[in-house]
């Protein structure tokens, strides 16, 4: 096994070892050696960085199932190695910072498990190569994000925010797969690389553009893209770390990430250009509007999220205009704006996750988040404020932080975009750069609302839980690291940009690369007396302006009254599929295990006497069968006589004796026919059963007469007569034909293949040891299920201890 | 109602130990003649029905402390773990190894990894049947 392909699996390791260490160590704090793995991880990838960005590609393959070309590899460029670094380096950060945000009174054991769990499986999306694979770590991705919002699961919100974001992200990543399942039909393979290798042979294909809508839907829904970005707030239910990690750093990034890997697919096409640009654009303004309105300060970051996503998705969606042009000195100009995409990932990164940790600090140390109750904590809370600070300057795209660089990159990729002829740009194109100028103004104001609100002005004591003091150093450690990054990325951009971003582009623009164009680009701060340096200061005028006047225009928020909201709509969908799915489901759950048993028989008579007349199966020719001997007869005869007596039987015992007739003769018929192995599990199986019926027929009450009506009574007549005549033609229809040949032969060489000379058990436990295993988890399962559904009876303070 | 049963009691106890002997050859003579995990899981399975039934439930499992729900779950988790045994050695999933060894006193003898596998599989059937028997009876 590779190192690169055993770097995803050490996560998974230590998710199913830290139950263990939390159980036995319980002096010393988990998060300890949960720390110890990203932090491994990130000294290991940042050790590849060198060559990395000497253009290198590091691919390492471990087989999986390979007879239908699915396989682990692992396949790191520098779009993979910045979204990786990423991972285990804010992973690491958020995870010193939940050792002092979770008191050791919490479940924490089953945090960091599912962080682990997390933390893996987002390693596994930015590192597959193979698209079934990436989907598996997609969906994987889902589920932990689930279990962490619903980490306080006794309340009611976190439970439903948990549903929300699962319903809304894994319908988008089974949208996705199917997407990914067409794009391998047109390309036969599932090998991403592979599929950008041969991107010309399937942009002509039917499928080409619905497998680009339907991956697209992943991405969006997995990156709170508009309008499926409503998962986002609720998901803020989540512990704040989570909601710093998952929520704002790391796994909102993976559709980006999925658009970004498949732009060499899909890019250049008008289409994708509106669809990414468009929802994206748009995701920014909405997410920022909204955003000002907030009280929360978590809700306020959320839409903050929501926004900065939106803006990055749209860079992606202006970069691969240049993919339309091919590769010439004036379409590198666009490639630009992709770049400054994956230069924004990076500060978002930095400058949210402390934003969230600041947020959590504030919470830990007063007990509330409501800004109406915030305020005048600059002087108890010197240190947090500063960092506070920091992260909504440079949110806002102010110097010297790195957020100013990216924002600058993308107003002149706005601008540079309304000058493109194609794609109906002539009309369309300025309304671009305005939306991302009006989307700033919004960012402005909300991150001014977030310091001003919380740090300055009056401070109400009594309207805190706690008095404010700073807390704990340790919980501060991770968020300066951050914000020592905010203003280190300002002063020297291009150790990122030459040795992450430059081979990132080459991965996003593989045709460019070959032509040799040079992809990476020189972040300056200073680009003299451009239109973007204008749009800044006309940024901060109007935002300044708009948080003054703030409560003379919030009145137009009424105008999107609640009940028209997304938010509404998706309750009521939800409501009206349960409640109609429920009237369905009643109408023929009858809780009568006798009408159970109609729909199955009637259903196996249908479906396999419907094949049966189809296909005109039902050939047989009796002389060519073997001759039944007496003996056999005999046997026969007295099982169709114990088979009509159990229908006269006066008691339960009678009826199971008469039954385990039928099961005996049919271990004798195995005799007769010289199969012993049956013959031994079938004696086995009935002594068991017959004594399994008689413990359960103890707590059933006498057998009564049955008072049935007639029709009822013909309708069963109708099955059972029906059941049998199809098992019989089945039985006979099996000798008559032979549409295969006979594999036989291949299980007499048992011996010599699997070393035993019983061929029966040779199939059982090593040609076809797979349905064995399989069997053998079902019986389990089903024991378990027996054993819960009997003795495992809900208490009733269950109830309580939800909905707190 | 208490039934006087010592003859029943007796011919269990004596009786008991030949299934349970029966259960252990039917489980290794699968390899190369009838039997295998499955029937000698079964046969040990009906094995401590008899006793179940005879005696009552309290004594058996104050003589037998055993949880046979984990009986069950080992079972599986040997199964399924054969399975990733062979992974380790870079073969596919489940692929089963064998080979012949010269072992004193006893001779030429056959190991294979089939019996690990088949001896998951008894104790599943061992541990689901006895885990059904017991809830079924005990439920009030």
């Amino acid at each position: 096994m590779s190192i690169l392909v055993l770097a995803i699996f050490i996560p998974f390791l230590a998710a199913a070892i830290i139950p263990f260490l939390y159980k036995y160590l319980k002096n010393i704090h988990v998060g300890w050696f949960a720390i110890l793995v990203p932090t491994g991880l990130f000294i290991y990838l940042a050790s590849l960085i060198p060559a990395i960005s000497n253009g290198e590609v590091i691919v390492q393959t471990m087989n999986w199932i390979p007879s239908y070309g699915i396989n682990i590899t692992a396949y790191l460029d520098g779009l993979s190695l910045t979204l990786a670094l990423l991972i285990s380096g804010v992973g690491a950060l958020v995870i010193l910072y939940s050792i002092y945000y979770l008191s050791s009174k919490e479940p924490i054991g089953t945090f960091y498990t599912y962080l682990m769990l997390f933390m893996g499986a987002m390693l596994g999306v930015v590192m597959s190569d193979n698209m079934l694979v990436l989907y598996v770590f997609w969906e994987l991705t889902s589920i932990s994000s689930f279990l962490l919002i619903a980490f306080w699961y006794q309340r009611k919100r976190s439970r439903e925010g948990a549903k929300k974001s699962l319903i809304i992200t894994v319908s988008g990543g089974i949208s996705m797969l199917v997407g990914f399942i067409m794009v391998g039909s047109m390309s036969n393979t599932w090998s991403i690389r592979e599929v950008i290798a041969n991107v010309a042979t399937i942009s002509d294909h039917a499928l080409y553009t619905p497998a680009m809508l339907l991956v697209l839907l992943g991405a969006f829904t997995k990156s709170a893209q508009f309008p499926f970005h409503i998962w986002l707030p609720d998901a803020m239910e989540a512990p704040t770390p989570v909601s710093a990690y998952l929520h704002s750093a790391t796994m909102v990034k993976a559709g980006i990430y999925l658009v970004a890997r498949f732009t060499p697919v899909f890019g250049g096409e008008a289409v994708w250009f509106w669809a990414v640009t468009g929802v994206g654009i748009f995701t920014l303004f909405w997410g920022s509007f909204n955003a000002v309105r907030q009280t929360d300060l978590k809700a306020l970051l959320a839409y903050s999220t929501i926004s900065q996503l939106g803006m990055i998705m749209s860079m992606f969606g202006m970069g691969s205009a240049a993919l339309y042009l091919g590769y010439s000195t004036e379409s590198v100009v666009y490639t630009g704006a992709t770049f400054a995409a994956l230069f924004h990932l990076v500060n978002h990164s930095t400058f949210k996750g402390a934003l969230f940790m600041v947020v959590g600090v504030v919470d830990h140390s007063v007990g509330t988040r409501d800004i109406r109750r915030l305020g005048g904590l600059i002087t108890l809370m010197p240190v947090t404020f500063t960092i506070a600070t920091i992260g909504s300057m440079s949110m806002a795209g102010l110097p010297p932080f790195n957020g100013f660089l990216s924002k600058e990159m993308f107003f002149v990729s706005t601008l540079e975009i309304t000058e493109a002829g194609f794609f109906g740009l002539g009309a369309w194109g300025i309304a671009i750069p305005v939306i991302a100028w009006a989307a700033s103004v919004f960012t402005f104001v909300y991150a001014t609302v977030f310091v001003v609100k919380t740090f300055l002005g009056p401070y109400k004591e009594e309207k805190l839980e706690h008095p404010a003091h700073e807390p704990n150093p340790g919980m501060l450690i991770s968020p300066i690291i951050l914000g020592m990054l905010v203003i280190a990325f300002f002063f020297i951009p291009n150790v990122v940009g030459e040795n992450l971003i430059a081979p990132a582009m080459n991965g996003i623009f593989p045709t460019f690369a070959a032509e040799g164009a040079e992809l990476g680009m020189h972040i300056h701060a200073w680009h003299g007396f451009k239109p973007e340096l204008f749009m800044t200061i006309g940024v901060v005028l109007f935002g300044v302006l708009l948080f003054v006047t703030k409560k003379y225009w919030s009145g137009l928020y009424n105008l999107f009254p609640e009940k028209w909201s997304i938010n509404t709509f998706y309750g009521f969908v939800l409501d009206q599929m349960e409640d109609k799915s429920t009237v369905i489901t009643n109408k023929y759950m009858t809780r009568y295990l006798r009408d159970y048993m109609v729909y199955i028989f009637a259903f196996f008579i249908l479906a396999i006497g419907g094949i049966f007349i189809f296909t005109e199966a039902y050939y047989f020719t009796l002389p060519e069968n073997a001759p039944v001997s007496n003996f056999e007869w005999l046997v026969i005869l007295s099982m169709m006589i114990a088979g009509i007596t159990i229908l006269f039987a006066k008691s339960r015992l009678t009826a199971i004796v008469l039954n385990s007739i039928l099961g005996f003769g049919i271990s004798i018929l195995f005799v007769l026919f010289r199969a012993p192995d049956l013959a031994l599990t079938q004696t086995i199986i009935e002594a068991v059963t017959t004594v399994l019926f008689l413990v359960a027929y103890y707590f059933l009450p006498e057998l009564d007469k049955e008072d049935t009506t007639k029709k009822t009574k013909s309708v069963n007549l109708f099955i059972s007569i029906g059941v049998g005549v199809v098992f019989t033609v089945v039985a006979l229809g099996v000798q008559g034909n032979k549409a295969f040949g006979t594999i036989s032969t291949f299980f007499e060489n048992s011996y010599e293949l699997a070393g035993g000379k019983n061929m029966v058990n040779a199939i059982l436990g090593d040609f076809r040891a797979f349905d064995t295993m399989m069997e053998v988890v079902v019986l389990l399962i089903a024991g378990i299920g027996v054993y819960t559904m009997i003795r495992v009876k809900t208490k009733k303070e269950s109830d309580q201890i939800e909905d707190k | 109602m208490k039934i006087n049963n010592v003859i029943l009691r007796t011919v269990a106890k004596l009786v008991f130990f030949i299934i349970l002997t029966l259960a252990v050859y039917l489980f290794f003579a699968g390899h190369n003649s009838p039997g295998g995990g499955f029937s000698g899981g079964l046969v040990l399975a009906s094995a401590l029905v008899l006793l179940f039934i005879v005696f009552d439930i309290e004594t058996i499992q104050k003589g037998l402390p055993i949880d046979f729900k984990l009986v069950a779950a080992f079972g599986a988790f040997l199964s399924v773990g054969t399975g990733f045994g062979a992974l380790v050695f870079g073969e596919n999933f489940l692929t089963q190894a064998f080979d012949y060894f010269n072992i004193p006193f006893f001779g030429e003898i056959e190991l294979t990894t089939v019996t690990i596998f088949e001896g998951g599989v008894a104790l599943v059937v061992v541990g689901v049947v006895v885990t059904i028997l017991l809830s079924i009876s005990e439920d009030e």
